[in-house]
């Protein structure tokens, strides 16, 4: 039962506008620094942009898409209006006006410091503020899935909460728990410099917060996939979730270990001792599990699918399932760039290859494959699929669909293996041009030409996504009927408490997030190192 | 089942949980703190706590390493947002009376007529660092540092604030204006050259950078040869000896005719 229907596009048309005007600037990106576009004049102008890019992709389209997601999973998976509109559109205006506020230095080129901030770079105190509404706005969110689970609760004592909505609480309480990081940066560290209280900053400390947020809020950014797999897959193609207690585990388990890894992040800094990097890597390394297991679970559940189609044999139910179904198309195009995504983040939190392509475009390359491929594809699909159910109309072009997703899974796979590959030559990252006339790097111009077309096919791909949106708001009208969930091959009657609640879990990311950062975190804000800051666009 | 239930040594849950997650901490923490240390056989470690406190990053400080002796003096200049921000109209024209023993070298009006820098309109944290600079030792000159070595602090603050209040003039003997060689619009990526205006106050201003637009060509040939030859080392982290070095001889030539071919007015504004 999907009431406030406004509420969601509203989230997701903003979400899919501000994501076409960075998929353009990234595109220009990659143009202007391949082989294919002449050198800048003005470096900075490609710095403006690319925190233009990295903001709006970061922070505010995942987050949109997600309170979005969200607010529909509330309503449908719970069977009850949503409680707090009023305080939801409160959450949406602060996205607004946050995005509005930070966009602006930016353009003026106030405030070119990438949206990672590194400090000791300091830009204008109104593009740190608008990064922090839209925490504070998304925020609401979180308390508000919060809210409704526990009025549905009190009104279903101990029956399971159905699997979409104890996923998206997880993700909301994972998002509320990370942002922590980047708000204590930017409230102690950044914000005070920017408004001219402090000329010095701790940028070593500033960083060890940045890398509390900056890991679990890839997992945040992949809880909608996820639920997508588990709750909309399954149903979408015709089959059923295999376990619905192993989506359960995956899910927490992604609360309990996202969070306490993100030192892998600074792996080549001085600040942090050597046995933390290790615990963190370690701890790294467990992320798989939960990613092996819904990988598991997934083919598990299209193996049921593909059966009940008439699919036989050890792989020939393969040829059974419905590949002209865009979800089937999204899922797997998804899994086929986690897969490879996932095996370059292998090398990322290892400690000693890490060093190998450590700030080099491996590391941009692999980001853009695991976010934008696996993660973004799946925001098309859950789009396309929700869609009829919020305009009450059809997507009739289902062709054009999956020549778009088709498009997309194209285009990022040229952008970034290439991306990749000239990492690994050790091309690095954040560069507005390079001089491949010179001999040294001359053998990469082929690698980037390639990649800058990716761009462009992205681009392609990205426009014709938001051409589908807007015209299945003109399409004719349909009865979608109720939003309805996958369920399981064994829909559980009850589930235990640990497996039904979020608290135990919850406890144990707070818990492991003071051992993992507790101490380096004491230890750099008392050893006072902090250097003289570097403002950018002011004198 | 409550949350009292949740939390407790009898749902399996839990302890398992707790359990599992507690020993894969204690585990991992073991190896990265006493396993691995003592895996390093160039770190010698006096006892356990020794190798757990350098895991953890403790800082340590050995008395038993010297520092390495300071041969020539380095910059000490502190250069903050607030050093030299809105002089009052008074210290400027004490800046103004104490400027008059600079004008022989660089001008009644701030322009030089003797390959000296122009002064006028120049960035006054310039003026601010280089006369300390001169004052302290770190920079030397035949000519500049007798005038500097008896400044006081205060007089250094007003005549930089005063030749940053004058307005900036054309240079004396201008030159028709030269295109842009690319060592000044791109640097040069490959060997670690910003672009100048980067710092140098036509693309974005770092704090200490002058603007180069209109000064003498022969000074700033002159002085990127210095910086190149390691003469002058008043640059605190080495940015322009890193640069001067990588720079060819044909750069450096093409750099400053191009710079004191240019007027000073495209340079960015002080906020």
């Amino acid at each position: 039962m999907l009431v406030n229907r406004k509420l969601i596009l509203a989230h997701f048309w903003l979400a899919f506008a501000v994501f076409g005007v960075a998929l353009t600037l990234g595109a220009w990106q990659m143009f202007i620094r391949s082989p294919l576009g002449t050198w800048l004049s003005n470096p900075e102008l490609y710095y403006r942009s690319l925190t233009a890019h990295g903001t709006v992709m970061g922070y505010v389209f995942p987050t949109l898409v997600a309170m979005g997601f969200g607010y529909a999973i509330s309503e449908s998976a719970l069977e009850q209006r949503l409680v707090g509109v009023r305080w939801a559109w409160t959450g949406f205006w602060l996205i607004v006006a946050g995005s509005i506020m930070a966009v602006i230095p930016i353009a003026l080129g106030r405030a070119s410091v990438l949206y990672t901030f590194y400090p000791p770079l300091i830009g204008n105190i109104f593009y740190y503020l608008g990064v922090v509404l839209v925490v504070v706005g998304s925020w609401i969110w979180v308390a508000l899935m919060s809210i409704n689970l526990r009025i549905w609760r009190k009104a279903h004592p101990g029956a399971p909460v159905p699997l979409a909505m104890f996923a998206n609480v997880a993700g909301s309480y994972l998002w509320a728990w990370t942002a922590v990081g980047a708000a204590l940066e930017l409230l102690l560290q950044i914000i005070p410099v920017a408004a001219g209280l402090k000329n010095t900053i701790d940028a070593g400390l500033a960083r060890v917060f940045f890398s509390w947020t900056l890991h679990a809020i890839v997992y945040f950014w992949l809880m909608p996939t996820y639920i997508a797999y588990y709750t909309i897959v399954p149903r979408a193609i015709g089959g059923r979730v295999y376990s619905d207690s192993m989506a359960r585990i995956s899910f927490i388990l992604f609360l309990v270990v996202a969070m306490p890894i993100g030192m892998h992040h600074t792996f080549a800094d001085p600040q942090v001792g050597a046995g933390f990097k290790f615990i963190h890597s370690a701890f790294t390394a467990l992320v798989a599990l939960p990613t092996l297991l819904t990988v598991f679970t997934i083919c598990a559940s299209v193996e049921i699918a593909a059966r009940l189609r008439g699919g036989r044999g050890l792989f020939g139910w393969l040829r059974a399932l419905p590949w002209d179904n865009p979800m089937m198309l999204a899922l797997a195009f998804s899994f086929v760039m986690l897969g490879f995504g996932g095996a370059g983040g292998l090398i990322n939190m290892s400690y000693q290859l890490d060093a190998s392509i450590h700030n080099t475009q491996w590391i941009t390359g692999h980001f853009h494959l695991i976010f934008g491929g696996a993660i973004v594809i799946m925001y098309f699909a859950i789009a396309y699929d929700l869609w009829p159910h919020l305009t009450g109309r059809e997507l009739i072009d289902v062709r054009l669909i999956r020549t778009q997703l088709w498009l997309w899974f194209i285009g990022m796979v040229v952008t970034t293996f290439p991306w990749h590959w000239v990492g690994i030559l050790g091309m690095p990252r954040r560069m507005a041009y390079f001089d491949f006339a010179d001999p040294a790097i001359a053998p990469q111009a082929l690698s980037v030409i390639f990649s800058a077309i990716g761009g462009f096919v992205l681009l392609t791909s990205g426009i014709m996504f938001i051409v589908i949106l807007a015209r299945g708001m003109r399409a004719p009208q349909v009865d979608a009927g109720a939003y309805r969930f996958a369920v399981a091959v064994h829909q559980p009657a009850t589930v235990p408490v640990a497996l039904n609640t979020h608290a135990l879990w919850v406890a144990l990311m707070i818990a492991l997030t003071i051992t993992n950062y507790g101490y380096p975190i004491l230890n750099l804000a008392t050893t006072g190192t902090s250097v003289p800051a570097v403002y950018v666009g002011a004198q | 089942m409550s949350a009292r239930d949740l939390f407790s040594l009898n749902n399996p849950h839990f302890t398992r949980g707790v359990g599992i997650i507690a020993a894969i901490l204690i585990v991992t923490a073991i190896a990265g703190f006493i396993v691995l240390p003592f895996a390093q056989p160039w770190i010698q470690f006096a006892n356990v706590w020794d190798a757990i406190c350098s895991a953890a990053g403790v800082v340590q400080r050995t008395a038993t390493v010297a520092a390495p002796e300071e041969t020539k003096r380095l910059s000490d200049v502190v250069l903050t947002s607030h050093t030299l921000s809105r002089p009052s109209q008074e210290a400027i024209g004490r800046g103004a009376t104490l400027a008059q023993r600079c004008a022989i070298c660089h001008g009644p009006t701030g322009i030089s007529r003797a390959d000296s820098p122009n002064l006028a309109g120049q960035y006054a944290a310039v003026i601010y660092k280089e006369l300390h600079d001169f004052r302290s030792g770190a920079r030397s000159n035949a000519v500049m540092s007798p005038f500097a070595v008896n400044l006081t602090d205060d007089e250094i603050a007003d005549l930089s604030n005063y030749y940053a209040y004058l307005p900036r003039l054309p240079a004396y003997h201008p030159t028709p204006q030269l295109p842009k060689p690319n060592i000044v619009i791109f640097g040069a990526p490959l060997r670690g050259i910003a672009p100048c205006g980067a710092c140098h106050g036509s693309l974005d201003n770092k704090t200490g950078s002058p603007w180069l637009e209109g000064q003498s060509e022969a000074y700033m040939k002159a002085q990127l040869q210095a910086f190149a030859e390691g003469e002058r080392r008043n640059d605190i982290s080495q940015q322009m000896r890193n640069i001067a070095r990588a720079m060819t001889p044909q750069e450096i030539d093409a750099a400053a005719a191009y710079y004191a071919s240019q007027p000073p007015d495209v340079v960015k504004a002080v906020d």
